[in-house]
């Protein structure tokens, strides 16, 4: 049987976007260390329940850290203590006997919180909206081989497209900037060659997209480090550059 | 009465779509945007069904219970994409991906379908590659390939371990596009809780906002159901959390059939659970067998660790029993097979019930950094879960459920027995028969949304140009409207109850795994025939919910879904009851060859059982479509 821990949780409770919310402090006990992380809250969830207290309510869907659906704040660092892990990649015996847990929801102002640990993340679709695609009708394709992609180019542009559009990065900047997230999508979809045709439209749409939802950047690469997908800083210059090109491009491809 | 039809084309097996595609009837292109079309579901068959449709012209309405699209289940598919490109020069054709999907299927599915689905399964990859799917390239630039799930042929297209996700985001960006045109309105965080009929057709859902808790009615010419499998049913599963089968059982219960229930594939290689508080199980690639050694201690006492046990103490019983596939034998013998070792006591890891999958031989073979480059990801996932170094100890894997055959029943234009109710992807029953080949449900899911549905819809909407849409103050939607309201309002009304939802999924999934999991029987089977309704009764009576109705309620939402499970439980174990022979992943103990395979019986059950509802109280009736093989012949299957 694993090892077992006793905890003490803080977790922010708080009953709409527009309520106070406060923190709930709970003793976890006897909690098995090969637990994840939101199997520990289940447990903590189901005794609140046994002692009729409403559920603490927590985002997630797949638990294997590739939906992006989880994140939470866990003494301040955007998804806890280990690098490269989602929350629900996150398991018990990172936490020693003893440990306080402070629990939060992400915080940034284009995040609003639902409910408890739940936010909002609603503004990085519309930065998709506003140009994250390649305008190509189902059944205009040609062959599939007859458009040759370098390995390399391949390689940088499923490097970008491993974002799973958590949030963490916004939540880790003090600027709750966007940065990383939309130059992901961004890079992606740039780097390749069926990309190219929108390629100026796209940026520009994306960049000022985003810059009516979320803060600037300052350059802190706090995003990077709370990244569970580690989605490089230089994806965050590629779209500086595209977005400084974007202009001219944009005027002299209309002009044509 | 139920008639199934499955309005199978005409003509030889590889010119039947094409006849099929000229004889449907069209929709002008200018008169499509006076049609609204329901979406329900955002995964590969939902999103791309929606997006092409809007496309078209379709006014669509697309609905999940996601807050985004993007984060539907087939985001977590890992291993790849099936389609006969044949870009490896290695045999490979629309023949013989057909053939293969028809024998991996055990000879339970519908030729015509599947030969469909192999002839589209090209345009797939054009499609993606279009939208700027990165699939894994070659150095030159061409498109790479690998063998996928024991397939005798490269088809197999992947984007790292992420293949679900990168096809996903290549389907939601496609949406987003409608989305951002305004010819896709998207529902996001809602909970499709109803199917409203009018006339016998379908005219639109009932739906919960899942921040409200408004309860709302939606209306469309047709309704589409992309909404996925059951295998939560089993409580453990490597699905998402919130997958379930609320959606196409509250179908069913509107009157489409239901078919196949019993049919669900064991994947062989997943993570023992750890502990009694585990909620789902993580998938572990199909490709690690390439290299992984299966084997557990003879001795069922064995107390030293994997390193200590001599070799000739160590059984590889798949190696021993299958000399010539070994361990990669498909899923249902390979999974089939480690049950049999734990029942016997030896299982290893702290809670006896996993097997060891050992990478020392092709460590020492190819050498740490040559496995690393295969694995890598794979291996540290593992160790992020388990806390144990698999190049050092063996990874221990047990099976877990995965995906279900099962599904609506539809016929070739996948309409449901509903006329205007369509299902797609895994909510629906048609391509795979009694076991799925590695790589083909996302095949499958983004065949059907592409190009299959955006072809058959118009036969069912041309006739109705100029009717309008029920308007949603018809009393068939404010009747529904208001049933909805007052089942999900029941959950928190009650007091005094005893345990969360929690606590009876789990007990459900105990029920339905131990008798309706790897290996049946008919005294199991009717095990689970009487536990399965006194658990339903009990979670009805004291099952507990707090908070409100009118907000953000995660308990709430699941009692409604566990509600369903409880239904369909019984159903699924009903469906394995009558099923006296093995197929597939469908094995029944009283139907083995001497060796101890799974062995079909094709006089008597050759058909597809599709479930009729008849009210909560009665029995179900079961409806037969028999299965025509006129292309192929069927066999045995055989892996010795
Ligand atoms: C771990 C794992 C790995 C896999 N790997 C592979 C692989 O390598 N290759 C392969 O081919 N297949 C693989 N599969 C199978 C494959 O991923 C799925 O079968 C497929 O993605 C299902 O797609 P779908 O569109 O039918 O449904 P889903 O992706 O499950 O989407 C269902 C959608 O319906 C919505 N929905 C459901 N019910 C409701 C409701 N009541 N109200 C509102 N919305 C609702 C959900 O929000 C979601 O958007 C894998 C499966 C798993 C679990
Ligand atoms: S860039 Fe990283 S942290 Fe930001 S949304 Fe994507 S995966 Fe999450
Ligand atoms: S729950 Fe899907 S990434 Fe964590």
């Amino acid at each position: 049987m694993s090892k077992m821990l006793n905890l003490k949780l803080k977790i922010w409770r708080q009953d709409g976007p527009h309520s106070q919310g406060a923190f709930l402090e709970v003793d976890a006990n006897d909690i098995p260390e090969d637990a994840s992380f939101l199997e520990m809250l289940d447990v903590v969830n189901e005794r609140l329940i046994d002692d009729d207290v409403e559920p603490v309510t927590f985002a997630h869907d797949c638990r294997e850290g590739i939906c992006g659906t989880c994140g939470v704040m866990i003494n301040g660092q955007a998804h806890g203590p280990e690098k490269a892990t989602a929350t629900c990649q996150l398991h018990m015996r990172k936490f020693n006997a003893g440990d306080e847990i402070v629990i939060e929801p992400w915080k940034a102002q284009s995040f609003p919180v639902l409910k408890d640990l739940m936010v909002d993340r609603r503004a990085f679709d519309r930065i998709v909206e506003a140009g994250g695609y390649i305008s190509a009708p189902t059944g205009t394709a040609p062959d599939a081989n007859e458009i040759l992609i370098p390995k390399e180019v391949a390689d940088t542009a499923m490097d970008a497209a491993a974002c799973i559009g958590c949030g963490a990065c916004v939540a880790a900047c003090p600027n709750s900037a966007a940065q990383l997230f939309t130059s992901a999508k961004l890079a992606h979809l740039n780097v390749l060659p069926q990309g190219q045709p929108e390629r100026w439209k796209r940026t520009e749409n994306m960049v000022e997209t985003m810059e009516d939802f979320f803060g600037a950047c300052t350059n802190h690469g706090e995003c990077h480090e709370a990244c569970p997908k580690e989605i490089p800083l230089d994806f965050i210059a590629m779209m500086n550059r595209d977005y400084m090109k974007s202009k001219t491009k944009n005027r002299s491809l209309s002009s044509q | 009465m139920v008639t199934l039809d499955a309005k199978i084309p005409d003509g030889p097996i590889a010119e039947k779509w094409d006849n099929h595609k000229f004889s449907v009837k069209l929709v002008n292109p200018a008169n499509k945007r006076r049609f609204d079309v329901i979406v329900v579901g955002t995964g590969l068959a939902g999103a791309s069904a929606a997006a092409s449709l809007a496309e078209l012209g379709y006014n669509v309405k697309v609905f999940t219970y996601h807050d985004s699209p993007r984060r539907a289940h087939s985001i977590a598919a890992q291993g790849g994409v099936n389609a006969a490109k044949n870009y490896r020069n290695d045999g490979d054709s629309v023949h013989r991906l057909f053939y293969d999907t028809v024998k991996g299927g055990d000879y339970r599915s519908r030729e015509a379908n599947v030969h469909r689905l192999a002839q589209v399964s090209v345009d797939i990859i054009d499609q993606c590659a279009a939208q700027g799917v990165p699939f894994a390239r070659e150095y030159g630039g061409l498109l790479a390939n690998r063998s996928f799930g024991g397939a005798q042929v490269s088809r197999t297209f992947y984007a790292r371990g992420q293949t679900g996700q990168q096809l996903l985001i290549g389907a939601y960006q496609a949406l987003a596009a409608q989305i951002a045109l305004g010819r896709v309105t998207l529902y996001n965080r809602s909970d499709v809780l109803d199917v409203v009929k009018k006339d016998g057709e379908a005219v639109g859902i009932v739906t919960r906002d899942m921040l409200t808790g408004e309860v709302s009615a939606h209306s469309g010419h047709a309704v589409v159901l992309a909404t996925g499998g059951y295998g939560n049913v089993y409580y453990l599963s490597t699905n998402a959390m919130m997958c379930n089968v609320s959606a196409s059982w509250r179908a069913h219960r509107k009157g489409a059939l239901f078919a196949n229930p019993c049919y669900t594939q064991i994947h062989p290689t997943c993570i023992p659970a750890a502990d009694e508080f585990q909620s789902k199980l993580t998938l572990m690639s199909e490709s690690l067998r390439n290299d992984g050694r299966i084997w557990v201690p003879r001795d069922s006492d064995e107390a030293r660790g994997a390193d200590q046990v001599p070799e000739d103490e160590r059984y590889y019983y798949l190696e021993e029993k299958y000399p010539a596939f070994g361990n990669l034998v498909p899923r249902d013998v390979a999974s089939r097979n480690a049950k049999t070792v734990v029942d016997e006591g030896r299982g290893v890891g702290p809670l006896k019930n996993g097997v060891y999958l050992d990478f020392a031989a092709a460590i020492a073979r190819d050498g740490v950094e040559a496995v690393k480059e295969r694995y890598g990801n794979l291996f540290d996932m593992y160790e992020r879960i388990t806390g144990e170094d698999p190049y050092t100890v063996p990874m221990r894997i047990y099976p877990a459920t995965h995906y279900t055959m099962g599904g609506l029943w539809v016929d070739y234009n996948l309409m449901t027995t509903v006329p205007g109710l369509y299902a797609l992807g895994e909510a629906n029953f048609s391509d795979h028969g009694a076991n799925r080949l590695g790589a083909s449900a996302l095949m499958q899911g983004l065949a059907d949304g592409y190009f299959v549905l955006p072809y058959t819809i118009g036969d069912y909407l041309a006739p109705k140009l100029g009717d309008s849409a029920v308007p949603t103050d018809d009393p068939v939607f404010t009747e529904a409207v208001q049933e909805v309201d007052d089942r999900t309002r029941q959950w928190t009304a009650k007091t005094g109850g005893t345990h969360g939802v929690e606590h009876y999924h789990r007990e459900l999934g105990k029920i339905v795994w131990e008798h309706c999991g790897m290996a049946r029987n008919e005294a199991g089977l009717k095990t689970a025939l009487s536990e399965i309704p006194a658990l339903r009764e009990e979670f009805r009576k004291n099952v507990k919910v707090l908070g409100s109705p009118d907000g953000v309620n995660t308990m709430l939402e699941k009692v409604n879904r566990v509600d369903d499970f409880m239904e369909f439980a019984e159903l699924k174990v009903r469906d394995a009851l009558h099923r006296r022979e093995s197929c597939g992943g469908h094995f029944r103990e009283e139907s083995q060859t001497p060796e101890g395979e799974a062995l079909r019986d094709d006089e008597n059950f050759a058909y597809v059982g599709a479930w009729e509802w008849n009210g909560p109280d009665a029995e179900p009736t079961m409806h037969k479509e028999e299965l025509n093989f006129e292309t192929v012949a069927l066999t045995q299957r055989s892996y010795k």
